[in-house]
């Protein structure tokens, strides 16, 4: 048995995922070429665009880079911002 | 010492909400906008009122402010009128959507185009289906006693309330008004609890977009779909009802006042003809009555005082023994008929009886209504009335 819905107006939390699954809106998919991305490479923090500018958050600034795919909707943002072009949208239904 | 002051309307309207302790306080001041906003801003002005009055550039802002400062746990109030209020009107979706317990006067108006400034209900029956309640009074005291009132009534079923008044007719008018005592009213409205409040420490996106189905959250909580949420709204109205009901004889009980709940009746014990209308157009029937029962003509009034929720087991109640309804309103339903006099339809076909009901519009655009056209209107009816006949098209009062 769920726990009922006592709230009088509708309202949720700021927790991870309150909005439903959302990766599945999605038509592009972001890979990643490590070889390429600049923090990678340096071994370092380095520009994280891709980090700074992704409107959902699901870019983890880390060595390599992460993108929850859970979440990520597929905009291109990232891909359109990192200046080496590591990131490519690829379509959902390619491998 | 005597508490009994004269004032205008708009002035009962002020005084009641100082009284309840509001808060915040938002408006504009469009044309046409009543006194009632410019009273409030000398009241926070002075010192009077321990207050925000926040400016706006518009009505539509004046409610966007209500609804934030509601949200983060202030009592709120505003005002506005006419054309002004249907400004309003995606807000005042928002609010009761939200679930927000601001009381706001709706001085009546007419609505433009043409333009006027004068008198008629049309604007705040446009506003029917925002979810509001909506209290119409019938003289300055009842204003006053309703601000308070309408907040305790508000956070009770956490649902906005509109208190209605006649433009002119009682806004700016002057009647005696008996003012209550300041710690009486304390005690008889206590603090604004809020269901929810917006703050730092407990974070929360309300009102986000809801989807035609429920949602499980992330602590496993099935969080209701949009459907749901609309059925409590209708849910609180529902309630509401009773709660209207019982503020009005608790207040009756510290104050001595009661001015009735969701409807009033005037001379109906006996009454064969019955007088339907709200504010004070059903206040001017009581008088119609008089001049009807002078001339051996049984008529009595019934007074709508909660449009929303409509008091639909009272109305049944109040004319289940008429043989004839006459209802009188001061606002339209442009290609049918007076949205109250449907209303009365619909509640009183589940009584199986067949009572004519016959449809009076009066006093639009402040056209002057006097109790002695109300009942030559009413007398005008009496012969189709006693043949039964069913339906008789909308008259309208002293118009071409």
């Amino acid at each position: 048995m769920k726990k009922k819905d006592t709230n009088v107006a509708a309202m949720c939390g700021p927790q991870i995922g309150e909005g439903g699954k959302t990766g599945d809106w999605r038509s592009l998919r972001p890979v990643i070429s490590h070889e390429r991305c600049i923090p990678f490479q340096k071994k370092k923090s380095a520009c994280f665009l891709c980090w700074l500018y992704c409107p959902e958050g699901v870019v983890k600034a880390g060595l390599p880079i992460e993108i929850n795919l859970e979440y990520c909707k597929g905009c291109g943002i990232c891909a359109e911002e990192c200046p080496p072009k590591a990131i490519l949208m690829v379509r959902e239904d390619k491998s | 010492m005597s508490r009994v002051q004269i004032m205008t309307g708009n002035q009962a309207a002020a005084i009641g909400a100082v009284l309840s302790g509001v808060q915040v306080v938002a408006a504009y001041p469009i044309t046409p906008q009543s006194q009632l906003a410019e009273i409030m801003s000398q009241n926070v002005e002075s010192g009077k009122l321990h207050a925000e009055y926040v400016r706006v550039e518009s009505e539509h802002s004046a409610m966007t402010v209500c609804i934030s400062a509601s949200t983060v746990g202030a009592r709120v109030f505003t005002a506005t009128s006419a054309n002004g209020l249907l400004y309003m009107h995606e807000q005042l979706h928002w609010a009761a959507g939200s679930r927000l317990p601001i009381v706001m006067c709706c001085v009546n108006r007419g609505v433009g185009a043409p333009w006027t400034i004068f008198n008629d209900q049309q604007d705040s029956l446009a506003q029917r289906d925002t979810g509001w309640i909506q209290i119409y009074c019938r003289n300055n005291q009842e204003i006053l006693d309703s601000v308070i009132q309408a907040y305790r009534i508000a956070e009770t079923v956490y649902v906005p309330v509109m208190v209605c008044y006649d433009g002119f007719v009682l806004s700016h008018t002057m009647m005696p008004v008996e003012v209550p005592e300041a710690d009486k009213v304390r005690a008889f409205l206590p603090p604004y609890v809020p269901h929810t409040v917006l703050s730092p420490e407990n974070p929360k996106n309300l009102n986000p977009v809801l989807f035609p189905w429920k949602r499980e959250d992330t602590e496993g909580v099935l969080c209701d779909g949009y459907m749901e949420m609309r059925c409590k709204l209708q849910t609180a109205l529902d309630r509401s009802r009773e709660v209207i009901a019982e503020t009005s004889r608790s207040f009756a009980d510290v104050f001595g006042r009661d001015h009735g709940g969701v409807l009033w009746e005037y001379r109906t014990d006996d009454a064969e003809i019955m007088l339907v209308g709200m504010g004070s157009l059903a206040s001017e029937a009581t008088m119609a009555a008089d001049l009807l029962r002078s001339e051996g003509i049984r008529a009595g009034v019934v007074g709508i005082r909660a449009f929303r929720p409509f008091p639909k087991e009272d109305i049944r109640r109040a004319l289940q023994k008429a043989k004839g309804i006459l209802i009188f309103e001061k606002s339209i339903s442009y290609g049918f008929e007076g949205g109250l006099c449907s209303e009365i339809k619909a509640v009183m076909y589940a009584t199986g009886k067949r009572a004519p009901i016959y449809n009076f519009i009066a006093g639009l655009g402040g056209r002057d209504v006097k109790s002695g056209e109300l009942a030559e209107a009413a007398k005008s009816s009496l012969a189709e009335l006693e043949a039964g006949k069913p339906e008789r098209p909308t008259e309208w009062v002293n118009c071409g």
